[in-house]
């Protein structure tokens, strides 16, 4: 099976200091991948560079398009990217604000993926970002609402709507369930769980939360001063720990 | 008199805008940057499309201004008295006449000739503005041809009113490509902008001149079950009885009397001098 996304090498520095480093895996299609580690860990830069959104110092990001095959996203052009960007790829922000258009109703914002690609008809937008509230829990009634409206979790709801309209293959996601309270965070991530498997969706979740990690991802990796430190299944890294750091990240949680 | 250069601005500025007008011409509808200059009126009067007017003037033009239709509103009188003193060009009111025509908020109801040149005042030339507010983005827009967002736009109008509300500066585009705002004429006359004349589009404050060459496809967006309608008040003009001019409404009295009458002051005249008269022609004279 050919990888759905090859990452050899990438690195990011910011002067002097690292932000990421070496970073090299594969993610095959419909897998999970979580990233973890402290803050400052160069996670959040890994995925920016991954998704287009920073320019790496070096490396390669290969991604199987549907109609070209294997590319370096890296090297192909900025309208290629951007076209990727709001068809075969998802991104979602930790806060729901960065990712959605506030002063658009909830309708307008999922369907604002559609026009993008050239659709055309108000009524079969519409009746796509209806079906999408109702797939993420959101009262059909409430698609004229502005997000302003929304609570925090209905907000990071419909923000995966949008990103999800276009039938995507790849999810870039950024602490999806940062900020949230943990009843709310308990019903996305049984939702991105449902969606995921329902979509054959890959993911690259990055969050500081082991226990969306144990919940979503597939494979893990640890993230430490812009160096992966440990990879592997996700129940045997969390379960078996060899490098201290992650000993320490898992010791670290509290038990209840 | 003489004190003035030959339509105020020096001659640098004029070739230097003449530079602009001509690469608007060359990619239709593209926001031309230009050193806009400092004029002797105010940011919001007309100041982009004087500039334009000045650089495209000959003694031989004949000039004709109009603002929202009218040839004797503030607006119209000062900038037609201000090319009568500074270029001395032939003015005049009547549409057939005019070799140059700088107006704001309407196209005349005349259809206008291959020899003419229109020339716009424009207040915000990014018709993606409202939508996204920061220039490098909706320059990158414009030039990846990313105009989703326009549509959202129109979406939201439907899904608040039930219909397109958006009634002026209805945006359109341009020969297959940019995205143009056509300066904030009402829906009724998008039509128009398929045009025998050359339009000229300039705003000062925002420093951009664009343009539609004659003869350019100029599509007004909209939705496959919602299209692009003009739209004017259901009514006949009362004082020369048009049935398919745009309308102004006008209060008369106190007690709530009311009329519809030509927004195009000199198509009106014209009408009437021809002997058509409407309802309450008589009533008023």
């Amino acid at each position: 099976m050919t990888p759905l996304l090859q990452v050899r090498n990438v690195s990011k520095r910011y002067g002097s200091r690292i932000g990421c480093a070496e970073v090299s895996f594969d993610l095959y299609p419909g897998e999970v991948m979580g990233i973890v580690g402290e803050s400052g860990s160069g996670k959040s830069t890994l995925l920016n560079c991954l998704a287009g959104k920073l320019t790496p110092d070096g490396g390669q990001v290969v991604f199987d398009t549907r109609m070209d095959g294997l590319v370096d996203t890296l090297t192909m052009s900025e309208p290629q990217r951007r076209m990727l960007g709001r068809t075969d790829w998802a991104f979602v922000h930790q806060h729901a604000r960065d990712g959605l258009r506030m002063g658009v109703s909830a309708g307008g914002n999922i369907g604002e993926r559609l026009m993008a690609v050239g659709e055309r008809h108000y009524g079969r937008i519409r009746g796509r970002a209806a079906d999408w509230l109702d797939r993420v829990e959101i009262d059909q009634a409430r698609i004229d609402d502005r997000p302003e409206a929304f609570s925090g979790g209905m907000q990071q709801r419909l923000q995966i709507a949008r990103n999800l309209v276009t039938g995507p293959r790849l999810a870039f996601m950024d602490e999806p369930t940062g900020g949230l309270d943990v009843s709310v965070q308990a019903r996305l991530l049984d939702l991105l769980r449902g969606l995921v498997r329902e979509m054959g969706l890959s993911a690259l979740i990055v969050t500081h939360d082991l226990a969306v990690v144990r919940l979503l991802a597939d494979r893990l990796m640890v993230m430490k001063g812009g160096h992966v430190v440990e990879a592997g299944l996700t129940d045997q890294v969390l379960d078996d720990p060899q490098h201290a750091y992650t000993q320490l990240l898992v010791s670290s949680v509290l038990q209840v | 008199m003489n004190a003035y250069n030959f339509a105020y601005l020096d001659e640098q500025t004029k070739r230097m805008i003449r530079r602009a007008i001509l690469k608007g011409l060359a990619v239709p509808g593209y926001q031309v940057p230009f050193a806009s200059r400092e004029m002797p009126m105010p940011y919001g009067w007309g100041t982009g499309g004087v500039q334009v007017s000045a650089a495209i003037l000959t003694p031989e033009d004949r000039f004709k201004v109009i603002d929202q239709g009218a040839d004797d509103t503030t607006n119209a009188v000062s900038i037609r008295k201000f090319f009568e003193r500074t270029a001395g060009v032939a003015v005049t009111e009547r549409t057939i006449e005019a070799s140059v025509i700088q107006t704001r908020h309407r196209i005349p109801e005349t259809p206008l000739r291959a020899d003419q040149i229109l020339v716009y005042q424009v207040p915000i030339p990014e018709p993606l503005r409202f939508l996204e507010p920061r220039e490098t983005e909706t320059r990158k827009m414009h030039s990846l041809q990313e105009y989703g967002l326009m549509h959202v736009k129109l979406y939201e109008d439907i899904s608040r009113h039930g219909a397109i509300a958006t009634s002026y500066a209805y945006p359109v585009r341009v020969a297959g490509r940019y995205v143009m705002d056509p300066s904030p004429i009402p829906k009724f006359d998008n039509p128009k902008l398929e045009s025998e004349a050359i339009q000229l589009f300039g705003a000062g404050r925002e420093q951009r001149i664009y343009a539609v060459p004659p003869h350019t496809r100029v599509v007004s967006l909209d939705f496959e079950d919602h299209p692009f309608e003009p739209t004017k008040a259901e009514h006949d003009c009362d004082l020369c009885g048009a049935a398919d001019s745009y309308l102004d409404e006008v209060i008369i009295d106190d007690a709530g009397g009311r009329m519809f009458v030509c927004s195009d002051a000199d198509f009106c005249r014209g009408r009437r001098e021809a002997g058509q008269s409407g309802a309450k022609a008589g009533a008023l004279s």
